[in-house]
């Protein structure tokens, strides 16, 4: 919250509760929710119910299908993943006994050989008992090729799985990936006595009426406009509060906020609340309004094939022409902060002592002066035949990042360099223009991470250029032998500090290199009404409703 | 009537296979394509992107996709949406009762009140009665939908707080008046128009048949005037409303793509607009060939109603 936030004043109480809970109570909130016992106080039948107004539809109810952000807020409540991470990063063991560590013989000294001990008291949906069995089936089943995936990153590296017994695993690794354990928090079992008997994968019947072991059951769905869920009274960990979860989808966000505002809905999640509205949802009687962090960085996406692009001097100075304040504060409403790298200032290896950006037209001139580009005839600057123009592409219909084209398009225009703008709807631009490097640049709000994980091989490493070798995300066609060396040992390191130490290289090195230029950490204002508990925003997974079991209605 | 309805048949089913190749070319050959909406989400590698585009059967030829499509539609089986993966049938299935329930409500009290309107329009024409309601149907007709959508919701749910500001139902509940208090909000914008439509209508096809010389025959051999308004011009100014309302059929079953949007609606409107802008193609191309068949339908529908109803056309087509 902002300093002169007039909630801060009003309600000091509520506000310092907020913050309590998702920074310092982070790891007992995770707790609660994800298996753990809350505490001796005896809880009582759940009751009432929740409506969380998304955006977006939930489409997906397979959690291994492709699917997208607000799937992820359901299945949090009706699967289970081995460990989760919580508001602050940390991991805690949900399915799984504890973490796979050197120490307790989880992972062995080189990080290759996996054992993980899995809860016993743990039932599916339907009565049959959780074994590793299914965890052995879900892993599989990303890794079958026939098999309509979203990812497989880290899956591939996963071999040999074996079964001991009913509740231990076992796996070998064909490389060291210390991203596994993360991408692993995002792995929601599927049960293997339920799908191990379909022929094939793709069969869509399990995803109309899916099993889990979450705190909460399926039980209704209403194709374009709501999907609800039941407590479930056998739940292993600490039962839900709420009987009724209803997911509703709104589609326009002025709807969405409107029905916020009369009471339509408890909570309004993901898109959130529109920006221009941030004041007036402040000042609503009875509504608490938060500012949650994506995981998302708002960015100039640099083609680094582009001529004038592909020369770092010029990319240092395009940085020193963006006025960040000016473009949170006009165009977004003072919403988001500024951004210094790929991650957000709220992620654990998030890098605080990187080189300061500063807005200075007189030295982005100076420093394309000094690089040899000389200001034109018509006012843009030439190098050996180069004019300093490029275009900037973004999706149709975004009236905030149009606005905020035009800003840097001034800016850009003072130190004699023309930006261009070539929108298109978000099914082409996200389609071979994106894959294919067709771009000069981009403006995305991008998430760089993989569940959360600060591993970012597949977006900036030599060997992740999908225009040169079909996979991965590193559009900028960005290449850096060093960062690659950095990466793969970021890769390979297990240890927690060791690994935090590696990526404040990584941001170092990128903040050098400027493959992207940062704009704001994006902020999604979200809200919850009075007499709705429990909520805390969670960057680390993403969708907040990830512990809507510990939600309650107090009122 | 045998061969009228076979060779009406044949033209309809013509006519839906090229509704079906002229619109699977141009939905596949719009830019973009279902796989962008994951794309978006920045967690799919280009080999993702390539191993889902295969799995998917996306990147084989267009007219090899068409042919495999039809085959599966000509048995029933439309594919399954990209979003959920439910099978189309269903889908559409699942949104039909919501855009019925609203269309027909308001198509029901718009021909009622427009055609109260027209008619009396119609008798007292050119009375302050006809002139007023001339008026409001250009108003009405001229309101953008959008617009009045966000008034309806503004003035009456936030702030008088009489209706809910949109959705079917109240969420977890959903009586029957808690129902028929969610649709007034959506019905009252969607009549608005369309009572000014069907006031339109009725009242020229009134003034084409009171001016007719039965109407006179009637009025000089001293049948009452409420007699000859009922039994004589209503009736036959009925007819090319039958027409009308067979063309209208497609419509109650296609949505409205606005009012569904503002009013958090779930109809066949707002599936088509999410499927479109998903470029959900089985999806799309259901509630294309849905549409379709509903329009043939309707018009069928129309020409055997009107058959019916007036003997001169039985006739023409025997």
């Amino acid at each position: 919250m902002k300093q002169d936030d007039p909630m801060q004043i009003q309600e000091p109480l509520l506000m310092l509760s907020r913050r309590g809970l998702i920074m310092g109570g982070a790891a007992l909130m995770a707790a609660g929710t994800l298996g753990l016992p809350r505490g001796a106080a005896a809880q009582s039948a759940p009751a009432g119910q929740a409506i969380i107004g998304f955006s977006q539809e939930v489409t997906v109810l397979h959690p291994l299908m492709s699917h997208n952000e607000v799937d992820q807020g359901v299945f949090w409540n009706l699967y289970s993943t081995l460990w989760a991470a919580g508001p602050d990063g940390t991991l805690v063991p949900v399915l799984a006994k504890a973490l796979p560590t050197v120490e307790n013989g989880g992972l062995s000294a080189d990080g290759m050989t996996w054992r993980i001990e899995l809860r016993d008291d743990v039932k599916w949906h339907d009565g049959t008992p959780l074994t590793a069995a299914d965890i052995k089936f879900t892993i599989e089943l990303v890794q079958n090729p026939e098999f309509r995936a979203q990812g497989r990153n880290g899956y591939t590296q996963i071999t040999d799985i074996a079964v001991e017994g009913d509740h231990v695993i076992t796996w070998k690794l064909k490389e060291a990936f210390a991203p596994l354990i993360s991408v692993l928090g995002w792995m929601f079992v599927v049960p293997s006595h339920i799908l191990s008997k379909v022929a094939d994968p793709n069969d869509p019947a399990f995803a109309a009426a899916p099993v889990g072991t979450g705190p909460y059951v399926f039980a209704e769905r209403q194709t374009g406009n709501y999907v609800s869920l039941k407590a479930n009274p056998d739940y292993f960990g600490t039962p839900a509060y709420l009987d009724t979860l209803i997911f509703k989808y709104i589609p326009d966000l002025n709807a969405m906020y409107t029905q916020f505002k009369t009471g339509e809905i408890d909570y309004i999640g993901l898109q959130g609340i529109p920006a221009n509205f941030y004041d007036e949802a402040k000042s609503l009687p009875d509504r608490a309004i938060y500012e949650a962090p994506r995981g998302a960085i708002e960015n100039l996406t640099l083609n680094l094939s582009h001529p004038a692009l592909s020369d770092k001097a010029v990319r240092e100075a395009l940085y020193m022409a963006i006025d960040k304040t000016a473009i949170i504060d006009l165009v977004y409403y003072g919403v988001h902060k500024p951004a210094a790298t790929f991650l957000s200032s709220a992620h654990w290896a998030y890098n605080p002592d990187l080189a300061p950006h500063e807005y200075d037209l007189k030295k982005a001139a100076a420093h394309l002066d000094s690089a040899g580009w000389v200001i034109g005839a018509d006012g843009i600057r030439v190098k050996d035949g180069v004019r300093l123009s490029f275009s900037n592409s973004t999706t149709t219909g975004n009236q905030l990042r149009a606005e905020t084209q035009q800003l840097l398009a001034d800016d850009f225009k003072k130190i004699g360099v023309e930006m261009t703008i070539n929108n298109m709807v978000a099914a082409v631009l996200w389609a071979d223009f994106w894959k294919n490097s067709e771009f000069d640049s981009l403006m995305t709000g991008t998430v760089y991470t993989i569940a959360a994980d600060p591993d970012v091989t597949h977006r900036f490493g030599s060997a992740a250029i999908p225009l040169e070798v079909g996979s991965g995300s590193n559009v900028s066609r960005y290449k850096n032998p060093a960062l690659d060396a950095l990466l793969l040992q970021g890769r390979t390191e297990f240890d927690h500090d060791k690994r935090k130490a590696i990526y404040f290289q990584v941001q170092a090195m990128i903040r050098a290199d400027l493959p992207f230029l940062p704009l704001f950490d994006t902020i999604q204002l979200e809200g919850t009404v009075k007499g709705l508990d429990g909520y805390a925003y969670n960057m680390n997974t993403l969708c907040n409703t990830w512990n809507a079991a510990s939600w309650k209605k107090t009122i | 009537m045998g061969r009228f309805l076979f060779g009406r048949l044949m033209q309809s089913l013509v006519l839906l296979w090229l509704v079906s190749m002229i619109g699977f070319a141009i939905l596949h050959l719009a830019p973009g394509g279902p796989l962008s909406q994951f794309i978006a989400g920045g967690n799919l590698n280009a080999d993702d992107i390539a191993r889902l585009m295969a799995q998917y059967g996306l990147d084989r030829p267009l007219p090899v996709q068409y042919l495999e499509w039809v085959g599966r539609f000509l048995i029933g089986d439309w594919g399954n949406s990209f979003r959920d993966q439910q099978p189309v049938t269903a889908i559409i299935a699942g949104h039909i009762g919501a855009t019925l329930e609203l269309m027909l409500t308001s198509t029901l009290l718009s021909i009622l009140i427009g055609g109260t309107i027209g008619i009396i329009g119609a008798v007292r024409r050119y009375s302050i009665f006809d002139t007023v309601a001339t008026i409001g149907a250009m108003i009405a007709l001229s309101i953008p939908t959008f617009w009045f959508g966000l008034a309806v919701i503004y003035v009456f749910s936030v702030d008088l707080g009489w209706l809910p500001a949109g959705n079917r139902q109240t969420m977890g509940h959903g009586s029957f008046l808690d129902r028929v208090h969610h649709l007034i909000g959506p019905c009252i914008v969607l009549a608005l128009v369309s009572t000014a439509i069907w006031s339109r209508y009725m009242r020229s096809s009134m003034l084409d048949v009171i001016n007719q010389d039965y109407i006179r025959t009637a009025r000089s051999k001293g049948v009452p005037p409420f007699q000859i308004l009922t039994h004589h011009a209503v009736r036959n100014a009925l007819l090319p409303m039958i027409t009308i309302t067979g063309l209208h059929v497609p419509a109650l079953l296609g949505g409205a793509l606005v009012t569904e949007t503002v009013f958090t609606w779930p109809g066949m409107g707002r599936l088509f607009l999410d499927s479109v802008s998903y470029r959900d193609y089985p999806v799309v191309m259901g509630i294309l060939m849905f549409s379709a068949l509903m329009v043939l339908i309707g018009s069928l529908l129309a020409d055997l109603m009107y058959a019916l109803a007036d003997p001169r056309i039985r006739g023409a087509g025997r």
